[in-house]
């Protein structure tokens, strides 16, 4: 059966059916869309103002690759200079193979590259470090909450060093989505009330971030990336597993199933939550030992770091509670474990 | 979710039927501290006797309703029940409520209310006759005045269903206190009518148990059969339906306002249904990705005042399905089982079913998955994030009433819904521009949000479009899997029909009003 024709420019034959909305499109009208769609949300959204310097957070993934294709066509109408940078965690096996993908996209798009290492910043600690210390500690390593925090941190410092005014992630519309179901799953109103908004316009000193694919759909990316024949690294971490955003993942793809639409769905819904006043996070001050944004006197990086070097890494993730107890007399007062600071989202 | 599973060590401890089990021994009793458990509720908390554990469940049931205050005394209570354990359950606990001594006595004045969803589900006319007799005897048991309505009556309501009455003010603890006060001076003046005492409400019972008279709200006679032209309309309705769970959405739609309907004509201002804590957690799961996250907190809050003049109330939300199951069976509370609209249905058939089995699996594997996430749903507020404080004047969705949550202006996902398809019409290089020049595509800035919206396509005269135009995110969504608006009800397409003119008749007078807010404009 010969393909129908593209519902858009009725020319060529469409190649795709939109998973959104069951359109048939050819290749170039499916993409020309997908850019249509992102241009829309950044200038409704006032994302990125022109003259912007934005710091594209890349992985070397299918997300991260899209984003820095698409706002590198965007971005001489938006006018803005890219940027990438990329953090190197120290993920033996992983993150190697995932850098030598950001710096081929990086010499082909002539676009600038910095990688910041984790190792460099965190005082010698890799993620295969941190790994190794919380592997005898309890049931879960809870490897992505380390990472996911450290990496926020690597990316706004990597940010700040090619001078950047905006940093934008790849978050696309499925990731919004599994973070919401897993908020409600774990009952975390005071992320829930910070909602799905576009992004943070950059409060106390932290750089403005903010998602332009958080509208697309994780299959529309990966379309977006095959009909734009775009190299990149596909592979998942290899801690990935252990996390509990599974569950949330799992849930959503049966979701999608059964409902096309229930990502774009959940995320109109995460934006349009609201929470009572008590439910909602207290202003944020400052880290009292780097300064960066923080809901308490330390921020989560730095509250991780200190349980990691103490030899104590469950001190500032979960309850606590094993190691509250024992703790006292080695920590310094200021230094109490933290609970688990509403700051990050926990993967990438 | 994982340091949940380390607090507890162990799984929980199973259920136990009456006869105790060996690992039971152990499990200190809760309140009494003696004798030996019976049941087992959650890992720790057991129960001694029957009596102990109907003593815990009647106080929460009476701590919901006593910390909300919403029930005054003497007040119509009309309780939708659906023959299910929880709605059972509930009608129940007024029961004997309403038997104890006076002191402790609930004061308000209940109804009871069964919608018939044969026609929808499928059913046989044999099976209906069948289960609405098994319904009826036991309504009689209860002795509350009861209504039997056919989920076909949905084709008699007259479109004002879908308007909101002026929404009385909120009941605040002085005035629950004064009305609590009159009250029981009324009760306590020897020869008055206000008490409801065992032979009054017997009296009551006698003239309220006939059907209630058909009036001009067209409601049918509740004894006899519906209508077989309205049962073949409303089976082809839900034929037409592509998805269950646009079918159950659907479904709750059209009894919610059957339910509302019949409160109105009877004067109840308030309708108590019997979700539990259980049910409200997947409910709001369910909504959640439904994309009804704006109205969360009415969906699945204690009371749920959108309909202004009657409220809807959860009494049962702190018990959760466990604790109702054990309640029925060890007090054998009658209920009737009814195939539901899912049942038999693979769990990948609907987002609800999805939703149902994924929580409760993790349920078992967290066993505080559900009370997390019930508890996360107290902390939803009602008022949209950015408040216009203007609730009256604002649009309601036409089919779960609602303030509408797409107005388009600065709501992202409006965009990712609806502009999107919009957008991947039109020729990529119009595509391109017109994304770069009009931000907002959806409506002119110069026109009220809504009216706007529904200019351009209503004056196409698309009937559909001016439906959609109506609803809110999550309908809208619902209503993309059914083909044809045509099949639904004729009191909700009226109801299109009329607001669309009304948006229309504002327009032409438009530069001739004073806009001085939002709500002068609407009134005129």
């Amino acid at each position: 059966m010969p393909a129908p024709p593209c519902t858009s420019c009725h020319a060529a034959r469409a190649a795709l059916r939109r998973p959104r909305s069951g359109q048939a499109l050819c290749g170039a009208c499916f993409c020309a869309a997908f850019e249509a769609e992102v241009l829309h949300t950044v200038l409704a959204g006032r994302l990125l103002p022109p003259n912007a310097v934005v710091a594209v957070g890349a992985s070397g993934g299918k997300d991260s690759t899209v984003l820095a294709h698409v706002l590198r066509e965007l971005s001489p109408r938006l006018g803005i200079s890219l940027h990438l940078v990329a953090v190197d965690e120290g993920i033996g096996g992983y993150r190697d193979a995932a850098l030598a993908a950001v710096k081929r996209q990086a010499a082909r798009w002539e676009l600038p590259l910095t990688i910041v290492a984790y190792a460099d910043l965190f005082g010698g600690w890799t993620m295969d470090a941190v790994a190794r210390s919380t592997a005898g500690s309890g049931r879960s390593r809870s490897c992505c909450t380390f990472c996911g925090v450290l990496r926020r941190r690597a990316l706004e410092e990597g940010a700040r060093r090619v001078g950047a005014t905006h940093i934008v992630t790849g978050h696309n519309a499925d990731d919004m989505a599994e973070t919401v179901l897993m908020n409600f799953l774990r009952g975390d109103a005071g992320r829930l009330a910070r909602g799905g908004g576009l992004g943070s316009p950059g409060e106390g000193g932290a750089l403005p971030r903010c998602r332009p694919l958080q509208f697309a759909s994780q299959k529309e990316v990966v379309l977006y990336a095959h009909f734009r024949r775009l190299d990149y690294f596909s592979e998942e971490c290899v801690y990935a597993p252990e996390a509990f955003r599974g569950h949330a993942r799992d849930l959503l793809k049966r979701l999608e199933a059964a409902r096309p639409s229930a990502v774009l769905d959940l995320v109109h819904s995460a934006e349009r939550l609201a929470l009572v006043p008590a439910a909602r996070p207290p202003r944020p001050g400052s880290c009292s030992r780097c300064g960066a944004l923080a809901s308490r006197d330390l921020c989560q990086a730095c509250a991780l770091l200190d349980g990691l070097n103490r030899g104590r890494p469950r001190l500032a993730i979960g309850k606590g509670r094993r190691g509250l107890g024992e703790e006292g007399p080695q920590g310094a007062p200021g230094d109490r474990a933290q609970p688990p600071a509403s700051e990050t989202i926990p993967a990438f | 979710m994982c340091q949940v599973g380390e607090n507890y060590g162990e799984p929980a401890t199973e259920e136990s039927q009456p006869a105790p089990r060996p690992g039971l021994d152990k499990t200190p009793v809760l309140d009494c501290k003696e004798g030996l458990p019976v049941v087992v509720i959650r890992a720790g908390d057991a129960f001694c006797s029957r009596d102990c554990f109907k003593a815990f469940y009647t106080h929460k049931f009476r701590a919901m309703l006593g910390k909300n205050r919403l029930i005054f005394p003497g007040e119509k209570v009309l309780l939708a029940w659906s023959g299910g354990p929880s709605s059972s359950s509930m009608v129940w606990q007024v029961l004997e409520g309403l038997s104890q001594d006076s002191a402790k006595r609930l004061r308000f004045v209940p109804g009871v209310i069964f919608v018939d969803e044969g026609a929808a589900c499928g059913q046989s006319p044999e099976d209906r006759a069948k289960t609405l007799a098994e319904v009826k005897l036991i309504l009689q048991t209860v002795g509350f005045p009861w209504y039997l309505v056919a989920l076909e009556e949905v084709f008699g309501l007259p479109p004002a269903v879908l308007r909101c009455s002026a929404q009385e003010p909120a009941g605040t603890a002085g005035a629950y206190k004064a009305a609590v006060d009159s009250f029981l001076q009324q009760q306590h003046t020897p020869g008055t009518e206000g008490a409801e005492d065992s032979p009054s409400l017997a009296q009551q019972q006698g003239q309220l148990c006939q059907p209630p008279p058909q009036g001009p709200m067209g409601l049918q006679s509740p004894t006899g059969p519906p209508a077989a032209a309205q049962t073949e309309a409303l089976s082809r309705l839900f034929h037409s339906v592509k998805t269950l769970t646009a079918k159950e959405e659907l479904l709750q739609t059209l009894r919610t306002h059957l339910i509302l309907h019949v409160a109105r004509a009877h004067g109840y201002s308030k309708v108590m249904t019997g979700e539990s804590c259980t049910r409200l957690a997947i409910k709001l799961m369910t909504n959640l990705a439904l994309g009804r996250g704006a109205f969360l907190a009415w969906d699945t809050g204690f009371s749920d005042e959108r309909h202004g003049d009657v409220v809807v109330v959860r009494p049962m939300r702190d018990h959760t399905l466990k604790e109702v199951a054990f309640y029925n069976h060890l007090f054998a509370v009658p209920s009737v089982f009814t195939p539901a609209i899912d049942t038999k249905a693979p769990e990948k058939a609907s987002i609800h079913r999805l939703m149902e089995a994924f929580l409760l699996r993790l349920q078992t594997q967290f066993p505080s998955t559900v009370s997390t996430v019930y508890r996360t749903s107290e902390k939803l507020a009602k008022a949209p994030r950015d408040s216009h404080d203007t609730a009256h004047s604002e649009p309601r969705c036409l089919l779960c009433l609602c303030t509408l949550d797409v107005d388009g202006a600065d709501s992202a996902t409006a965009f990712g819904a609806q502009t999107s398809s919009h957008l991947s019409q039109m020729q990529p290089h119009t595509a391109l521009a017109e994304a770069g020049m009009h931000p907002v595509p959806c409506c002119p800035p110069e026109v009220g949000s809504a009216q706007g919206c529904c200019r351009g396509p209503c004056e196409r005269g698309d009937p559909r479009v001016c439906v959609l135009e109506w609803l809110c995110y999550g309908c809208r969504v619902n209503m993309k899997d059914l083909p044809s608006l045509d099949s639904l009800p004729p009191y909700i397409l009226a109801e299109a029909q009329l607001r669309r003119q009304r948006a229309w008749v504002l327009q032409e007078v438009q530069e001739y009003l004073i806009a001085d807010s939002d709500g002068e404009a609407e009134t005129a």
